[in-house]
């Protein structure tokens, strides 16, 4: 595959296929590693998939291509999406996401950019990859580079305190090539944000520290294609999109459901999941 | 903080003389030597956490403002965002005080500097007690620990300004995850005037046939003048700097071992993992010979002048000539 240009897919209906097969191979790697993350990985599809295939540049075959747009995955415990999306974009086999968290696999249980080229810096201690994509979005500004920087962050992520000292970072030097992500499917390991550590109200907290705040359905591929959009006509301060999402979606018994957080399909659980994907 | 006339460590003692005129504060070095850096590359960026003025960089600061970054009093966001700005071909130095660096932005450093193996250098300031008055909670005693149990880190500590000058341009050379520590008080010029710093070589102004001080940072000036008694006292008294303590310079370390009755460490640091007990590790697997420690015994520091704060810890030349005394019998 050559590089990928902007807006290379801004087909609605070839976006949901894509996030369809995305799902598929989610499904399919964590049941066959036995362990990993299956419900924030399913909630972050949608988003991802319209960032990877209808908004960024990037070239599989030269995975540091100067200027490819960048995807910082923060809530690295979904590394089954950045591998499914990876392994769909064509930066390696498909075959490869069947040794997800295996010794010596490049896909390590959580991101690691030093095993994996094409992942941007390594993740999966929380609340990071913000300051990261600052970073970056701060280095494309200074070489005058036009790419941009999506940065996807967990609901439950932001509890933690550098999230916030990078959402000030951003708004003070007015990093307007960054588009940042809350993942909001509302559960994290221990229950629900708001019973764990309210987090709430998530729309006032960024706009209160300088953002452009725009609220979602996560899995509405129309108004995620346009809350893209707009973030980019943003100038002068940074975005981020509140996708509200559904913990485990597309498969009925993952959907909110807090044990799903991080633990597998059972080889039964994979038949009638997929069979499910199928009909969605 | 306060920003008073710094002590001259180490060299307080002396008459005046030559020594005493010539001191300089590594973290004094490191400004101008940032600023030199930056007027010949553009790739050098440099961030800060609210303390500019004491780390020096303020001097790149006004120079380049639009290759500075100040973070705030943030240093986990310091330390990401400057893995970012590395991401893209940037060589970014972060500083503050070794305190907060490494302790506060511990695990960013984990996985966002080494973990990820990104070209950022963490040149930190203020280490060890002579940080003084400020007292214990500015008083890094446990950064080098930290820092050297990271994989693909390397620790560095310059002996004094012209070694640091050396260091901070090897290191913008170097490909990797890099930390400098350096001091707040002023420290004599020690090393030869031809010296060159290379990572991970140690210099050594002699091998002694009795005893060979390995130190660091301050200690090698202060280890110096110990020799210099040692010496006058009929004991054979080698000094090595080691300036690099990851990768440590195992070659030179065995030379000294072999050729002597007795290894004494020196460093502003905790005795637990740091210069003291990366020499213990590396001379119990190869060449197992008697090992003293000085350093600080596993206790907070306090308030006080660094000169009257090295004698409380038992950091000074007397010192040592006592342990190297005692350790001979």
């Amino acid at each position: 595959m050559s590089v990928m240009t902007k807006g290379k897919v801004t087909d609605v209906k070839e976006l949901k296929h894509i996030a369809k097969k995305i799902r598929l191979h989610i499904l399919h790697m964590l049941t066959k590693s036995g362990s990993g993350h299956t419900g924030g990985s399913l909630s972050a599809v949608d988003v991802a998939v319209a960032i990877y295939f209808s908004k960024m540049s990037f070239d599989p075959k030269d995975p540091s291509w100067k200027d490819r747009d960048r995807f910082i995955l923060s809530k690295g415990h979904a590394a089954p999406l950045l591998y499914a999306i990876m392994a769909e974009a064509g930066y390696f086999p498909m075959d490869v996401i069947d040794n997800l968290r295996k010794v010596e696999s490049p896909l390590q249980g959580h991101p690691c950019c030093t095993s994996l080229p094409g992942v941007e810096v390594s993740t999966g201690s929380l609340g990071q990859g913000l300051s990261v994509a600052n970073g970056i979005a701060l280095g494309l500004r200074l070489d005058k580079n036009p790419a941009r920087v999506f940065c996807v962050m967990g609901d439950g992520e932001i509890q933690e305190g550098q999230i916030w000292e990078a959402a000030m970072t951003a708004a003070h030097y007015k990093i307007d090539n960054l588009c940042a992500v809350v993942d909001n499917n509302g559960l994290q390991i221990d229950g629900p944000v708001q019973k764990v550590m309210g987090i709430a109200p998530i729309h006032d907290k960024w706009a209160a520290f300088g953002w452009h705040v725009i609220g979602i359905d996560g899995h509405n591929m129309e108004k995620i294609l346009n809350a893209l959009a707009e973030a980019e006509s943003i100038k002068g301060k940074p975005t981020v999109i509140i996708a509200n999402t559904t913990k485990g979606k597309g498969v009925s018994f993952f959907e909110d459901k807090v044990e799903y957080h991080g633990i597998t399909p059972t080889p039964e659980e994979y038949e009638r999941a997929v069979k499910e994907i199928h009909n969605g | 903080m306060g920003e008073r006339a710094a002590s001259n460590v180490g060299a307080h003692r002396d008459a005046p003389g030559k020594e005493e005129k010539k001191a300089k504060a590594t973290r004094d070095e490191y400004g101008d030597t940032l600023l030199e850096l930056g007027k010949k590359r553009s790739d050098i960026v440099v961030l800060d956490a609210d303390l500019s003025g004491s780390t020096k960089t303020a001097k790149f600061a006004k120079a380049f403002p639009d290759r500075f970054f100040n973070m705030g009093i943030a240093e986990q966001d310091m330390v990401g965002t400057a893995a970012g700005l590395s991401l893209t071909g940037k060589v970014p130095f972060a500083s503050t005080f070794a305190v907060f660096e490494t302790g506060r932005a511990w695990d960013q450093i984990r996985l966002t500097v080494c973990y990820s193996n990104t070209n950022v250098k963490l040149v930190a300031t203020h280490s060890g007690i002579t940080v003084g008055e400020d007292g214990a909670s500015h008083q890094a005693l446990e950064d080098i620990a930290l820092m050297r149990a990271l994989p693909n880190m390397t620790v560095i500590v310059p002996a004094d300004s012209a070694e640091t000058a050396s260091v901070i341009n090897a290191v913008a050379d170097f490909k990797g995850p890099v930390y400098v520590r350096l001091g707040r008080a002023k420290v004599p010029y020690v090393m030869p005037d031809d010296y060159k710093f290379r990572i991970g070589k140690a210099f050594a102004f002699k091998i002694g046939k009795d005893v060979n001080l390995i130190a660091a940072g301050i200690m090698v000036a202060i280890a110096k003048k110990a020799a210099d008694i040692l010496s006058n006292d009929g004991i054979d008294t080698g000094v090595i700097n080691m300036s690099t303590i990851k990768p440590l310079d195992g070659e030179t370390l065995l030379k000294a071992a072999r050729n002597s009755k007795l290894i004494v460490t020196a460093e502003e640091h905790s005795v637990i993992g740091g210069l003291g007990g990366a020499v213990c590790e590396f001379l119990a697997e190869n060449h197992p010979v008697p090992v003293k420690r000085i350093g600080i015994n596993d206790t907070f520091g306090c308030s006080g002048n660094p000169d009257e704060l090295l004698k409380i810890h038992g950091l000074t030349a007397e010192d040592i000539v006592k342990t190297v005394k005692g350790a001979l019998k």
